[in-house]
Formats: C-alpha cells, structure tokens, sequence
C-alpha cells in the first residue's frame, strides 16, 4: 500500500522534474492560440452545430497556466481569453473574464503540484476545470445579473468528458509549438 | 504591507484582476450600457476575417455545386439528344434551373410582397460561449439596424437584434433560452410567450390547461411584445400536454428549418392578420339521391304527403290494424289488438297519406312494439 502511494506520487505529484519543467512559448503563438481558439468558437459552429459545445478557448487557457505553471500568468492568460471572448458574445464585459481568471489561477495552482505532462492528469484536470468553468459561470449569471439561467448538471457532465478527451489531442498538438521547456 | 503584497503576490494579482472585472461588470450592469468600444473593436476585427472566410466557404460550395449541375446537364444533354428532340432538352435544362433557383432569390420575392420594410442579411458567424444561440449577420447600424429590431426568414422567425454594431450586428435566435416573444395560436387565437430552450424545439408558455391547442397547429406573432410585428409564422405545433398550471406546448420553429444563412432584419415592421385554419378535413362528394322505384309507386295512388321512410309506413300499417280492430291504442282495454290480422294491402286508407307498398306492407316486421311507444 505505501509502496503505491509512493508511486502515485512520484508519478503525478512529486515528480521531480516538475519545479524545472516550465514551459514557454514565443509571442505570437502566445497571442496566435487564444485567437485561433476564439475565431473556431466564433466560427465552426455555424456549420457544425455540435462543436459549439467544444470550449476551445477554455482548454487553452487551462494548457497555457498548467503549462507556464505561474498563478499570476494563469491570472493574464485567463483575464486576456475570457475578456476578449466576452467581447464576442452578447454578455456584459467580464462573465467569461472573471471565470477564466479564477481558472487560469487555479490551473497554474495545481500544476505546481502535478505532472501536467500526463495525458491522464490533463484528461481529469480538463474535465475538472470544464464543470468549474460552467458551475461558476452559472452562479455569476444568476447572482450579478439575475438571469434564470438552468444548470443541467447531466448534460454538463457529458459536455465536460466531451471537452477532457478533445483536450489530449490538443494539449498534444500545442506542446509541439512550446519554444523552451 | 510591502511584505504582506509580495508574500501573497499571487492572490494578490488574482484579487485585483477579478476586482477590477467586477468593477467593469457594475458599471455595464448599473448604468444598462456597454462597453461600446471594445465590442466595436472586437466585433470590427472578427467581421472581415468572418467574411473572407464565408467567401472562401461559400465560393467554393458554389464551384462544386456548379460543377456538379453543368456534369449532370451535359449528361442529361447527351442522352436526350438520343432519345428526345431539342424542345424535351431546353424544357429540362429549364427544370433543372428552377430547381437549383438560389434562396436569395426566394428570398427577394418575399421581401418585395411582404409589407414590412425589411433589408437582407448574411449570417457569417457565431457568438462565443458553449452552446451559443446568437449569430453574427454582415449588417449593421451603417445599414440602418439598430438594437431590438425583428429577423425573419419568409418561413418565420428567426430571432431580434441584441446588438448592433457599424459592420455587423448580434441576432439572438428563438432558441436561446433568454429569448421570449408574444405568440398566437391560428385556430382558438390562444395567446401565449416563446420561450427558446437550448435546442432546436421551443416552449409556449402561459397557456391556461382549459385552453385549446392542438398538435399541427400554427403559432403566429402576436405583435404584443412590439418586435415582430403581428402575424408572422412561429411554427408548428409537435406536442401538447397538460401541465401542473399551464399547458406544455413544444413547437417546432419553421424559420430554422432550412438551415440559416439568408435572414430579413424588418426595419419597419406592418401588422398583419393571423390567416385563417384550413378546413380540418377536405370536402366529400356526395351522390345525387337514387330516383324513386316507379313498380311499386306506380301501383300506390300519388297523394299529396305520401308515405316516404319505412317508419311511415309501418306507423300507417299499426294504424290500420288498430282501425280494423276498433282498437284506440293507450286508450282500449283488454291488452293489445290482434297484429296478425291480414290486412287487404289494396284497401284505400281514410288518412290522406298514400296507403303502403304491397311489398312494403307483407315486408313489414310482425313484432308488436310496446303500447307505451305508440303514437296513434
């Protein structure tokens, strides 16, 4: 038994690598990313009704802070995203913001303390931080604007498993654009 | 404080970037504005790129289409000129272009007919947010949109303007969930509101359970909620049940059903009247009557109020009976006459109805109905 929770957390935790291994990205893939993210979420749907559900910009901004490992770039990358998606929509400036703050926060968190290298810690932390996304953006609609938005938690669920397995794919592919690691 | 800011820099950070979206979501929030700026900004950025785009998707679909359609007419040509004459081929390649017709066109007829002033648009994109029910249409205020106006497609409604910008302007669909409208059903004129859901059926809502709303009924606008103007197909009715209060009315929108890319902004919108129901059921022809059987009323003298239904005749025949039996029925004592007396079916009748048929008089039942039932 401690032999394997040893093993659990050399292998998701207590890596040794982990406190070394920051990621970086140059400028224009930083900025390149999200707006190729938004631009899908503007666009594709419109052809392809389902892939609104895919919350591309949210996957970026959990790959970007678990990948920079800093809380305060996890805070700008999430402020940056969710303001620049909420000047896309038809909410008030700040919704999407505040969400993707606290998510970009808690994402550069936790990845001082996992192997975000993983596939299977990136598919739990995806889903994780996906229903977190959607709880939380839930809540601030109806406590600030006082809309009677429904939460359907099982629809909710399956959307965010949906989210976590894109997630592997696409974290896979945006680790090929990392510059320093 | 100093040591405290760098000790929690982190949180710190967090703290103020959250606070200062706070402070921009009350200022949004309390003064009913927006931030028009960087929307105009945002909105400005994405449209031309939307549009390049549109024109690469839609330039190519219509290279492919086109390909395919001349492939197929030179084909077609081939073989009819095997096969028919000139006018056969001319006549299908006539055909064949009503069919590919471009929806624009449609679309132009219906905005020359319809009474409202109403401009066209082109969806080029969507809203952000999952799942999002608002698309992005290549008209603006330079175009003369402006914020809560109507979008219709000549099928139905599509949604309103929640947001208009120089290039461009948000459309909320009727299946938001935050989308509500007045609406009006076609037979029973049951008022009652929209309500969009998240998916492709919307809710009618606040219709009382007594009220009536069949399945395969229409729903039009009402003009109540004074942004679609009044008589403006919704869609049809798919399911109806009764609820704890008020009814559950799911209804299919028709103005979604052929897919979005050409929509109508009404700029000025013209009440019109609900049509009214088609008939529930077609008309049935109905035969002319059979003429009358000339054996058997040839032998009867024609009078005036002559015997014409069975039960006439069978009344005449109790009649007779009781008059040949001195029997007055209800009134006689000593039960019921002798029914089965042969009566001379030639024998003139006093009463000025014509007197039976012989083949109607011996056909006639032999029962003795109930006294109680007579009617002398």
């Amino acid at each position: 038994m401690s032999d394997l929770g040893t093993n659990f957390r050399e292998d998701f935790t207590e890596a040794p690598h982990l406190k070394k291994g920051v990621s970086k990205f140059n400028i224009a893939a930083t900025i390149a990313i999200p707006l190729i993210a938004i631009l899908f979420q503007v666009y594709v749907p419109r052809f392809f009704e389902r892939l609104s559900y895919l919350e591309l910009p949210l996957l970026v901004t959990v790959y970007l802070s678990l990948m920079r490992r800093s809380p305060v770039a996890g805070v700008l990358y999430g402020a940056g995203i969710g303001l620049a998606q909420d000047s896309l929509s038809h909410n008030p400036l700040g919704m999407f913001g505040i969400v993707k703050t606290l998510v970009g926060y808690f994402a550069a968190s936790m990845s001082q303390r996992f192997d975000v290298q993983n596939p299977w810690v990136r598919l739990v932390l995806s889903f994780f931080f996906f229903f977190f996304h959607q709880f939380f953006y839930w809540v601030l609609v109806r406590a600030l604007l006082g809309e009677a938005l429904e939460f359907d938690l099982s629809t909710t669920l399956v959307v965010a498993a949906l989210n976590a397995v894109v997630a592997i794919p696409l974290f896979h592919i945006l680790d090929r654009l990392k510059v320093v690691d | 404080m100093e040591f405290l800011l760098n000790r929690y820099r982190n949180l710190t950070v967090l703290l103020v970037v959250i606070l200062a979206q706070l402070v921009l979501l009350a200022y949004q929030v309390k003064s009913n504005g927006e931030v028009r700026l960087i929307r105009v900004w945002a909105v400005s950025a994405v449209t031309p790129l939307a549009r390049v785009i549109e024109a690469g998707r839609s330039g190519t679909v219509h290279f492919f289409r086109d390909y395919f359609i001349l492939l197929n007419v030179r084909e077609e040509n081939q073989r009819i000129k095997a096969d028919l004459d000139r006018t056969k081929m001319e006549n299908q390649f006539l055909r064949t272009e009503l069919s590919t017709a471009d929806r624009a066109k449609s679309l132009a007829i219906f905005q020359q007919q319809s009474p409202s002033k109403t401009i066209a648009a082109h969806v080029i994109g969507n809203t952000t947010g999952v799942g999002a029910k608002v698309v992005i249409v290549d008209r603006g205020t330079s175009s003369g949109v402006q914020k809560g106006m109507a979008v219709i497609t000549p099928d139905g409604i599509v949604g309103k303007v929640t947001g208009a910008y120089p290039t461009a302007s948000y459309v909320l669909l009727i299946t938001d969930p935050s989308f509500a409208a007045g609406v009006i059903s076609q037979k029973n004129r049951v008022h009652g509101t929209l309500k969009g859901q998240g998916y492709s059926t919307v809710i009618v809502d606040y219709v009382q359970n007594e009220q009536q709303v069949q399945p395969g009924e229409m729903f039009y606008t009402s003009g109540d909620d004074r942004i679609f103007p009044k008589g403006l197909p919704v869609g049809e009715v798919t399911v109806v049940r009764n609820g704890k209060s008020y009814k559950e009315i799911f209804v299919t929108p028709s103005g979604l059903q052929n897919g979005l890319e050409e929509v109508l902004i009404v700029v000025e919108g013209v009440h019109m009247a609900i049509p009214e129901a088609p008939l529930p059921s077609q008309p049935v022809h109905l035969q002319d009557a059979p003429p009358a059987e000339t054996s058997s009323t040839e032998a009867a003298p024609a009078q005036p109020g002559g015997l014409t239904t069975d039960a006439d005749r069978l009344v005449d025949h109790y009649r007779r009976i009781g008059e040949a039996e001195k029997h007055v029925y209800g009134q006689s004592a000593g039960g019921a006459p002798n029914y089965n007396i042969h009566l001379d079916p030639n024998a003139a009748t006093p009463s000025p109805v014509a007197s039976p048929a012989p083949s109607a008089a011996s056909a006639a039942p032999v029962t003795p109905p109930k006294p109680a039932t007579k009617n002398p």
